[in-house]
């Protein structure tokens, strides 16, 4: 069980704003990738992020580009989870492949505010915020194995047992 | 019951009959990267495997930043074309192809019937064929390189009825803009949306790969048509395959249908920064610019470059815009050559730049600065996608953007008609 601090974004949050089209050929290592995490949203964001911190926001986030840097920018800013109404398809599964849980639930983004601090536990899929404690669906165990193992490469790499050369 | 489109070519491809809702491990066809395959090599070789495993299904096409413009693209690229070589890829298309979408389709992968997966959200546009497309990361293409399975839900499906026919100086990209601007940015999320209708069987083979490209704007998983006559004549000289054409029962369950007439549709602008704030081109007349763009996977095909020609012929672009035009392959560029397009476009005063995303994503060639804007034939307009985080985007189709140009202002195209 970790707690963070809350960031609180609205709808449709696009994967432009979370991590621009200018970098997507030009940074390939991810703790760079961080340093522009939600640049042209929130400018504050990348600074003052710290491990454990969670994103709290409306419907459709991640909408737009496949760009998976969008997950992995995010992920190595500190993010442990992204907290939506709902996700768009192509940033779902980035983030799971990314090993970065998104969980959905309109009730908890209702009900928590930006700033505040939350406890996510992903065993009992629940988030406490200051206003109560609300759940979420918990994951499959194909999910929570990608999850567990960091990402969909690394889960490839244990299951086809190879060595990275 | 019967089954949608979705659910008969992913229960043949799982070998047993499934519905919207279920999960199935399927192995594509094809499997597109661009420009970010390196990145996805970089991934490939994280797993440790030695070989990918379908060489002949991997088509690489380079887009993104052709040619390179800094030293880390120059490299990304080189990565790329090094891997190609090693791993003997036969499908790679370098720096003088053009857009991955087009030059896919203009090379005979794009087919009805086809299951087809790519590491770009504009993946659905092969939708237009008659194919199953949609967009994936990275991670899941390297993994496909080397596993050639992937696991893919069923989508549910939404049917776009479209009705009656388009007045002049309205097209396609006008209709797929009201539709988005009605419907709303997540609408389709985790869907199929399949437009059928009167006025979708008079659509062009460009028009249709215009709507199904911008079909990921309303989230959608993918789009499709049913292959018409001008689809099929197009793919008798260049199908890479052979192919079956698969389509909804009449039975099939839609999760909603929606009625769309045309024939009083107006010009359609998507306004800063959402691709849904759309209004109709005479609520946002005379909004200045500073840039245009005629090109991208979503219109900058011959149809496209015809249209701007016939507006700006004999014409000049306003004296302070710049107008970029992109013609989205070569195969597209030499065809416009050839008809005098070219001749004509540059004639007017626009800046002709060689096949390729050009500035679409922020990348090269015609970045905004702080403060500017720009209309574009494009299908996104978030904020800082062509530059600046303080420039704006508004999207339309090429007549309203070439009588655009011609004004310097956001103009309504059928005055030019």
């Amino acid at each position: 069980m970790k707690k963070g601090r809350v960031w609180k974004y609205g709808d449709n949050i696009n994967t432009d704003v979370i991590f621009p089209g200018k970098y997507t050929y030009s940074i390939l290592e991810p703790k760079e990738m961080a340093r522009h995490a939600l640049e042209d949203l929130d400018p504050d964001f990348a600074q003052k992020a710290r491990p454990g911190d969670v994103i709290v926001a409306g419907k459709n986030f991640g909408c737009g580009s496949s760009r998976e840097q969008a997950a992995t920018c995010l992920k190595y800013a500190g993010v442990q989870a992204v907290v939506a109404k709902s996700f768009a398809r192509i940033f779902f599964r980035n983030a799971i492949n990314q090993g970065l849980p998104v969980l959905q639930s309109a009730e908890a983004v209702e009900n928590i505010q930006d700033g505040e601090e939350v406890e996510v536990d992903f065993a009992r899929g629940e988030i406490k915020g200051e206003k109560g404690t609300f759940k979420f669906p918990p994951f499959p165990d194909s999910v929570l194995g990608i999850l567990e193992a960091g990402g969909l490469i690394p889960y490839m790499k244990k299951k086809l047992g190879k060595k990275e050369e | 019951m019967g089954k949608t489109f979705s659910e008969k070519i992913l229960s043949l491809r799982a070998g047993k009959g499934v519905e919207a809702g279920e999960v199935v491990t399927v192995s594509p066809d094809y499997i597109l990267s661009h420009d970010n395959a390196a990145a996805i090599i970089q991934e490939f070789h994280k797993i440790g495997l030695k070989n990918v495993k379908s060489p002949q299904k991997i088509v690489i096409i380079l887009d993104h930043v052709v040619p390179a413009s800094t030293e880390k693209y120059a490299l990304n690229h080189k990565i790329i074309r090094d891997f190609v070589s090693s791993q003997k890829l036969p499908n790679f298309f370098d720096i003088n192809c053009g857009i991955c979408h087009q030059v896919f389709s203009e090379k005979g992968f794009a087919l009805p019937g086809k299951l087809i997966l790519g590491s770009d959200s504009h993946t659905p546009s092969y939708g237009a064929f008659g194919a199953f497309a949609a967009g994936i990361g990275r991670s899941e293409v390297a993994a496909l390189w080397a596993t050639d399975e992937i696991w893919l839900r069923v989508p549910e499906s939404i049917k776009i009825e479209l009705e009656g026919k388009l007045p002049p100086g309205v097209y396609a990209k006008d209709v797929i803009l009201k539709i988005i601007g009605e419907q709303g940015a997540d609408r389709a999320n985790y869907r199929a949306v399949e437009f059928a209708g009167e006025a979708a069987k008079d659509f062009s083979l460009a028009s249709r790969l215009t709507m199904a490209n911008m079909s990921a704007e309303m989230g959608a998983k993918n789009g499709y048509f049913t292959p018409h006559e001008e689809t099929l004549d197009y793919l008798k000289e260049r199908k890479r395959d052979d192919f079956q054409i698969i389509t909804s029962d009449l039975d099939a369950r839609f999760e909603d249908i929606i009625r769309v007439d045309v024939s009083s549709l107006e010009p359609q602008v998507a306004c800063p920064h959402t691709v849904d704030n759309v209004k109709a081109v005479t609520e946002v007349g005379g909004v200045k610019f500073h840039q245009a763009l005629i090109g991208t996977c979503t219109n900058g095909r011959l149809e496209d470059l015809k249209i701007a020609a016939k507006i700006l012929k004999g014409q000049k672009i306003h004296p302070r815009v710049r107008v970029l035009i992109i013609p989205a392959s070569q195969e597209t560029y030499l065809l416009s050559l050839r008809e005098g397009i070219i001749e004509v476009l540059s004639e007017a005063g626009c800046v002709v730049l060689n096949p390729g995303c050009g500035p679409c994503l922020g990348a090269h060639q015609g970045i905004l600065a702080p403060g500017e804007v720009a209309i574009s034939t494009a299908n996104r307009n978030f904020r800082g996608r062509m530059g600046s985080r303080d420039s704006e985007i508004y999207l339309a189709s090429p007549a309203t953007v070439a009588a655009s140009s011609i004004k310097g202002e956001i103009t309504d195209p059928r005055k030019f008609l």
